[in-house]
């Protein structure tokens, strides 16, 4: 194996780690938070953070080929789709009167676990 | 819209699909040629039936400025990402959810579409409604709200769409 191959292998392990780190901490986050918006906030991060990253190591995998066209279409459509249904699920909880907790009122209920509904 | 801008847009949306029909496939005889051309063509021949071949419904006039703007939302996405996780790691779980109101100076609904889109996939920021050009937005951090009333991703966001503030 020449240095070349080395480093795009380097380059796309530590990038799919790193994607699998962000999963990991937005898994963390919606254990944590206390309420669906500030869980959302910790979600979101799996849309961009986690497939980004892990879509990014995959395309340094598979190099100069159709796999890889294919791939950045998957990154595009999660990019562009993921908003939209993070927006409606947000929209939808606000207009049904799910009343998100702010400032320090988020802190206190933290302990607790679940929130209101 | 004139005939020969409707036509552009048509020829410029056969070629977008025909091309996305050829790295899906990934065959190139020329029977799949033929036949993916004839496809394009005919699913643009109904879209165009139906309206929405048109600046909104194919903005291919953004690509070019694209180019700029989107390697400059990565950046914002990391920056935010690595401020989220430094939160939801600490201990204490230092949050401080906030409501705002930002105004989009947008021209368009596309324009608009695309600054409440880069918000919600911005880490720690959700648009949650939009109202004419008034964008309600929930933050995690108190800081993401106050660095979005800054307004420095609403400027970039007009001048990739176009217009001039």
């Amino acid at each position: 194996m020449d240095i070349w191959a080395l480093l795009i292998d380097l380059l796309s392990w530590s990038l799919l780690l790193t994607g699998s780190f962000f999963c990991l901490v937005a898994t963390f986050g919606m254990l944590r938070m206390p309420d669906l918006f500030t869980r959302m906030h910790a979600a979101g991060m799996i849309d961009c953070m986690g497939v980004g990253c892990v879509v990014a190591g995959l395309v340094l995998h598979a190099g100069f080929t159709l796999v890889t066209a294919k791939l950045v279409i998957i990154l595009l459509l999660v990019l562009v789709t993921s908003p939209v249904a993070t927006h409606a699920l947000a929209q939808a909880a606000l207009h049904d009167g799910y009343k998100p907790l702010l400032g320090d009122a988020a802190r206190r209920r933290r302990a607790g676990g679940g929130g209101a509904s | 819209m004139k005939t020969g801008e409707k036509a552009l847009y048509g020829l410029s949306a056969t070629a977008a699909l025909f091309v996305f029909w050829l790295l899906l496939s990934g065959h190139y005889a020329p029977y799949m040629i033929v036949v993916g051309l004839l496809a394009s063509a005919l699913v643009v021949l109904f879209s165009g039936r139906m309206a929405v071949i048109d600046r909104e419904g194919h903005p291919i006039y953004l690509l070019g400025r694209a180019v700029t703007f989107w390697p400059w939302l990565v950046w914002e996405i990391v920056k935010s990402a690595i401020a989220v996780t430094r939160v939801v790691m600490a201990p204490s779980l230092p949050i401080s959810p906030t409501m705002v109101t930002v105004r989009g100076t947008q021209k368009t609904a596309v324009g608009l579409v695309t600054y409440a889109n880069s918000i919600t996939l911005t880490p720690g920021t959700i648009s949650v409604e939009v109202v004419d050009n008034d964008i309600t937005v929930h933050a995690l951090l108190k800081a993401g709200a106050e660095d979005l009333k800054g307004g420095g991703m609403d400027a970039r966001v007009t001048r990739f769409e176009g217009g001039i503030r």
